[in-house]
């Protein structure tokens, strides 16, 4: 039997949702007008006024938000709370280094944990099961929202974050984890350690919530035979609030939305018109109950699909596709945003070459990320352990700059491939 | 006495090799001792050559990113322990080796060449020894 968290709020009317959106969007916007100068500005230099905003058929009036613009206004410009009514930041990458930061008020916090705990029971979660969180804790929102989640479902939560599988599968047996939470990468290592350390028939898991990078059903199908559970996708981005913006019920065919909380839209990512459901675009956010950062038609880049369609689980809020692609060159490696533009920028500051190729591949269901870099005469040398330090040295820059593992390989110079004026620099192997 | 040795990068890829040895046969170049120095991912191409000032040019010229070292050329003595006896001068003298490898000439000689931090003082000890470092190239 399908279980919910908020059955009145999910299951509820597409009349009573659209009236929640119409009355707290016109609340909102109104607010952002008053509380957020840089956002306000937008507004004005598009000629429209809280006035002009009635309900959800003029939103298309309101001006986009980018990552640049999160960017621009680094680190307070699209807070709309005192800092003294803010609780919690949370953090991501930026295209150049600069990160981005979200705020939260107690409220925010409340609402977010709500949305997980939705996630949670969708997959069947109650106060009986041990959920077991390896998303990384800390600035990355994976291990504080389902921890978080986990809480008001009444789980028994284990906040292992992420790392030492020995550790994990440990846990696993000992206190009998039934609910895993961690990237489906991560999730798929978990499942071939336990079958290697012959521990995989004394798991007590039932589902997992597997979410912040792009799978296929094929490896869906792969987890879920290897570990005896069923595996539920789960999708966020720190900028509207982190893991839980949308999430899978028991039907498996996509996520549903969160639209008491976030409205969404499809659009052409060229010319920014809004698209019909059904259409494939770039999907776009607005928060109609943050407090404290409430952003208003961010563009996520994601590339996928909504679609109203009745769903089995009973659920009527919209389902979202999973992305299916990027509107900008960011990549996703083991969860992490990846910008080339960040990796140049550790190349310039390192004194290497512009010439650099990004090569994303995927091997035993995990991520790999190997930069290409040509050799120079001046940083050639005869002494070998002088180009072994500089390649060091370069790996622990990129480490510094992205919070991941780049492979770096040095090559002959002009071997990397300088096509028709623009040079190819990412080549992503993997099949998703 | 101090030889001209030419460095060549190498990427790890299959053929490398074989295009350098290439443009130094088109050229004519004549091969007198080669040593090869490789990590997981890239490696370093040691030769001494007939003629280094040529061999370089035409090797800069195909793109190749090439770097001259000066090192040391020497006699060893052709027989059991002729090896140590010139290591053992080496190490009195307190001269640290980066690298060193081997060589024959036509007359089945065995020269070793040797890279250290202070050619001059490695010549000096090699003479002072006894040792006979190669006439000319």
């Amino acid at each position: 039997m399908e279980r919910y968290y908020q059955p009145e709020i999910e299951c509820a009317s597409r009349e009573q949702i659209l009236s929640w959106q119409n009355e707290r969007l016109v609340k909102q916007v109104r607010n952002v007008w008053d509380h957020v100068p840089y956002y306000r500005k937008k507004m004005e230099e598009k000629g429209v006024s809280p006035d002009d905003i009635k309900g959800v058929e003029d939103l298309h009036k309101l001006p986009f938000l980018t990552k640049d613009d999160l960017r621009e206004a680094y680190p307070y410009g699209l807070l709309a709370k005192p800092l003294g009514d803010c609780v919690r930041i949370q953090s991501t990458s930026g295209t150049t280094g600069k990160r981005v930061v979200a705020f939260y008020t107690q409220h925010d916090l409340d609402l977010w944990e709500d949305c997980c705990a939705r996630a949670i029971m969708a997959a069947g979660g109650t106060n009986e099961d041990v959920c077991h969180v390896c998303y990384g804790y800390g600035l990355f929102t994976g291990g504080p929202g389902l921890n978080g989640g986990s809480h008001r479902v009444g789980c028994l939560t284990l906040p292992m974050s992420s790392g030492n599988t020995e550790r994990q599968l440990q846990f696993m047996v000992d206190l009998g984890s039934t609910i895993l939470c961690c990237t489906p990468s991560y999730a798929a290592y978990l499942a071939e350690s336990a079958i290697e350390h012959g521990v995989r028939d004394k798991l007590k898991l039932k589902a997992g919530i597997f979410g912040a990078e792009a799978w296929s059903e094929e490896m869906r199908q792969d987890i879920q035979n290897k570990l005896g559970i069923k595996a539920y996708d789960i999708y966020g981005l720190t900028e509207i609030s982190g893991p839980g913006v949308s999430f899978e019920c028991s039907e498996q065919t996509g996520m549903h939305i969160n639209e008491d909380h976030f409205i969404a839209e499809i659009i052409d990512p060229n010319t920014g018109e809004v698209l019909p459901d059904g259409t494939k675009g770039e999907l776009v956010f607005t928060s109609i109950t943050k407090e404290a950062f409430p952003l208003l038609r961010y563009r996520t880049r994601d590339i996928c699909v909504l679609t109203r369609e009745k769903c089995s689980c009973g659920r009527t809020h919209v389902k979202m596709s999973k992305p299916m692609g990027r509107s900008d060159d960011m990549l996703i490696i083991k969860g992490v945003n990846v910008f080339p533009s960040q990796i140049e920028t550790v190349l310039m500051e390192q004194g290497y070459p512009a010439n650099y190729q990004i090569i994303v591949d995927r091997v035993n269901h995990s991520d790999t990320l190997e930069v290409q870099v040509e050799m120079t005469p001046e940083r050639f040398s005869d002494n070998l352990g002088k180009i072994t330090e500089m390649e060091k040295e370069l790996v622990a820059a990129l480490k510094a700059m992205l919070g991941i593992y780049a492979k770096v390989t040095l090559v002959a110079p002009k071997s990397i491939t300088r096509s028709e004026g623009k040079a190819v620099r990412v080549i992503d192997k993997r099949k998703i | 006495m101090t030889v001209n040795q030419i460095s060549v990068f190498l990427e790890n890829r299959t053929g490398q090799l074989a295009d350098i040895t290439a443009v130094l046969s088109e050229n004519q170049i004549d091969l007198r001792a080669i040593s090869m120095a490789e990590t997981a991912s890239y490696g370093v191409l040691r030769l001494i050559v007939d003629d280094p000032q040529k061999a370089s040019a035409v090797l800069l010229e195909k793109g190749f990113i090439i770097t001259m070292t000066p090192v040391e050329a020497v006699l060893v003595p052709d027989r059991p322990g002729g090896l140590s006896e010139l290591l053992a001068a080496v190490s009195r003298a307190d001269i640290g080796l980066e690298y060193m490898y081997s060589v024959l000439d036509r007359g089945s000689n065995a020269y070793m060449i040797l890279k250290t931090g202070d050619n001059a003082k490695l010549a000096e000890v090699l003479e002072n020894n006894g040792f006979r470092t190669v006439p000319e190239q």
